[in-house]
């Protein structure tokens, strides 16, 4: 048995197999057969290969379009180029395993490509040793994480936000990375699908073999490999303990989320593409207050259209049967973003060109986001927000592109909905002068991660920052009752949908400063309604 | 024997996409085999990764060779499948 520790990012027991991702060079085999075998293990190693990328290919078809997946077709279509193929072959007759044939020959063929002169030939040497490795993957009964054909864990030693958009969300018991911290991209995820998982975790991953029995405690941060038979037993023990809790929590369902003394709370959900609507749904979120659109645009190639961007918001809308939804506008920077941005690397992402910055010096790309958002507009109700303001100035010019798009739309004859506006409330200098802004739109959302990171100047992606970055420091309350008081003061409602939303000890606290709104992960709802019905405030 | 030449009018030149389908369309014909020539460089058609080599641009002339059964049909059915495609 191994042990290893992490830092938990959502209660709960996994117990299953153990899947690997790993991008670290592969083990190739020690031994082989003969040229025979070797030449027979290629030739069934690429049917599998191909068999892979057709699945992938066709839910890229289904999720992004034809044009996305017309990529993958070309890697099926390179695992049979005859040069390609006749060179492993060659090698393998020459003495080599099927496993070093493709990947000396997919390397050699990839430094091809990259000594081309033509930048997109260039970038296709990635997709040689992309095709390449999964060939080798399967030869050295790699299971690429990737590809999940029965349920499991999945451990790595980090995931990108890309890699995070095309896992098989249905088949993931539990994530344990190396590396990330409470509020990585992983750890987000992991709530979002209310999966306990652990990141920072100290497991070495090249002692764990693919199928391994994995245990992971989310209450604990534990996590164990090939248990031993008392592990397994106690466990397994926990696990339908757990699952008794969360049933007792079934009582909060389809109740309306009051305090104790009967002020109504609005109890929504943060969610980050179309298909965590069900989510929604199966967790009784009253509506979404934070529609991230990040998903849009990232693990593509081009620019999604007004068309794309208007079907996926229209997808949530109308899914969402009448509860309302707070569209979030593009937040990307350098350290979130896809290639085709070609935003220069930054010194200092998190300070950087992100957020509504990114989308005021590139207007055609905000106006492309906002004229899809009022379309989807007219089937339910849409308000939007902007993430990242610090001043009142982009307030006013993100209002004045807003009207602008309105009255194109409406001299175009579409139909649009009214749309509130609202600010995320994330930066120190919003939060200061949230009186001012308070005048100028319709809601604030606080967004308490970055509003922690930017307030005690502590980065929320170092694991090693962890007790720097803390959301209840006296500066961040003092801050949270500013921004409710600014608020009231101005006859707008607030609330939050940072991850301090779902932590139900806060809740008491939140409901005593006045918030009114808290937008959770699906998954966090019934335990915050029951927090919320427990808490302790008059009605006001 | 029969060749036939095309003026690439992709702007992204014979790219992955194209060299795909070109292959694709190659290899469709069974009993034909396909030479395509670029700056003296010669590559099967019906070979993805040597034609995506080639690096071959918008305006650049290709020469295609098709020899074998058919070939009349082939050559006509390659150059429609060009004028489409590339």
């Amino acid at each position: 048995m191994i042990q290893g520790t992490g830092l938990p990012v959502f209660p709960g027991v996994a117990i299953g197999p153990a899947f690997v991702h790993e991008t670290a060079k592969l083990e190739l085999p020690t031994a082989w057969g003969s040229a025979a075998e070797e030449r027979q293990r290629f030739t069934d190693a690429k049917a599998q290969a191909q068999a892979q990328l057709q699945t992938l290919l066709e839910e890229t078809a289904a999720r992004l379009g034809q044009e996305h997946a017309m990529i993958l077709d070309v890697q099926i279509m390179m695992l049979d180029d005859l040069d390609y193929v006749e060179a492993i072959e060659a090698r393998i007759d020459g003495g080599d395993s099927a496993a070093h044939a493709v990947q000396e020959t997919g390397e050699e063929f990839a430094e091809v490509f990259a000594s081309m002169d033509d930048e997109y030939m260039k970038a296709r040497s990635t997709d040689v040793r992309d095709v390449s490795r999964r060939v080798v993957e399967i030869l050295c009964g790699f299971s690429s994480a990737m590809t999940m054909d029965v349920p499991g864990v999945l451990l790595a030693e980090d995931l990108t936000p890309s890699e995070t958009v095309q896992l098989p969300k249905d088949k993931i018991l539990a994530f344990v990375t190396r590396k990330g911290s409470a509020n990585s991209h992983t750890a987000i995820l992991a709530r979002t699908m209310g999966i306990p998982s652990l990141v920072a975790a100290d497991v070495d991953l090249s002692a764990i073999q693919p199928g391994d029995t994995v245990i992971v405690d989310g209450f604990t941060g534990q996590c164990y490999i090939r248990p031993d038979e008392a592990t397994l037993a106690e466990m397994t023990a926990k696990q339908t303990e757990a699952q008794a809790a969360k049933e007792a929590l079934e009582a909060y369902r389809g109740k309306e989320t009051r305090t104790a003394k009967g002020r109504k709370v609005k109890l929504y959900t943060n969610i980050g593409s179309p298909d965590d609507v069900e989510l929604v749904l199966k967790n009784d979120g009253e509506g979404v207050g934070l529609l991230r659109s990040e998903f849009l645009y990232l693990g593509r190639d081009t620019y999604p259209t007004e068309e794309e961007l208007y079907t996926a918001y229209r997808q949530v809308v109308e899914g969402l049967q009448g509860r309302p939804v707070i569209v979030r506008t593009l937040d990307i920077g350098a350290d979130k973003q896809a290639d085709y941005f070609q935003l220069d690397a930054e010194e200092n992402p998190a300070l950087g060109l992100r957020g509504v910055r990114l989308c005021l010096s590139r207007p055609e790309l905000f106006r492309t986001q906002l004229r899809a958002i009022y379309r989807a507009s007219a089937h339910g109700p849409v308000s939007m927000m902007f993430p990242m303001i610090a001043s009142l100035w982009e307030v006013q010019e993100v209002k004045a592109l807003c009207q602008t798009i309105r009255e194109e739309l409406t001299a175009e004859g579409v139909a649009i909905g009214d749309v509130p506006l609202g600010v995320m409330i994330e930066t120190p200098a919003a939060a200061v002068i949230s009186d001012t802004l308070a005048r100028e739109v319709d809601f604030f959302s606080v967004g308490t991660n970055d509003l922690t990171q930017y307030t005690l100047a502590a980065d929320r992606q170092n694991s090693a920052l962890g007790r720097y970055c803390d959301p209840k420091h006296p500066a961040l309350l003092w801050l949270l009752q500013r921004i409710a008081d600014s608020a009231h003061a101005a006859g707008i409602w607030c609330g939050i949908c940072g991850e301090l939303a779902a932590d139900a000890s806060m809740t008491n606290t939140l409901m005593t400063m006045g918030y009114d709104e808290l937008s959770v992960s699906p998954a966090q709802v019934l335990k915050i309604r029951k927090a919320i019905s427990e808490s302790e405030v008059v009605s006001q | 024997m029969k060749t036939i030449t095309h003026v690439i009018q992709d702007p992204m030149g014979l790219h992955a996409r194209p060299a795909g389908l070109l292959a694709k369309a190659a290899a469709a014909c069974e009993g034909c085999s396909f030479s395509l020539t670029f700056k003296e460089q010669t590559v099967d058609a019906k070979r993805i990764m040597g034609l995506m080599k080639l690096g071959a641009k918008q305006g650049d002339t290709l020469t295609i060779t098709c020899a074998g059964e058919n070939e009349d049909a082939a050559a006509a059915s390659m150059e429609s499948f060009l004028k489409d495609n590339l």
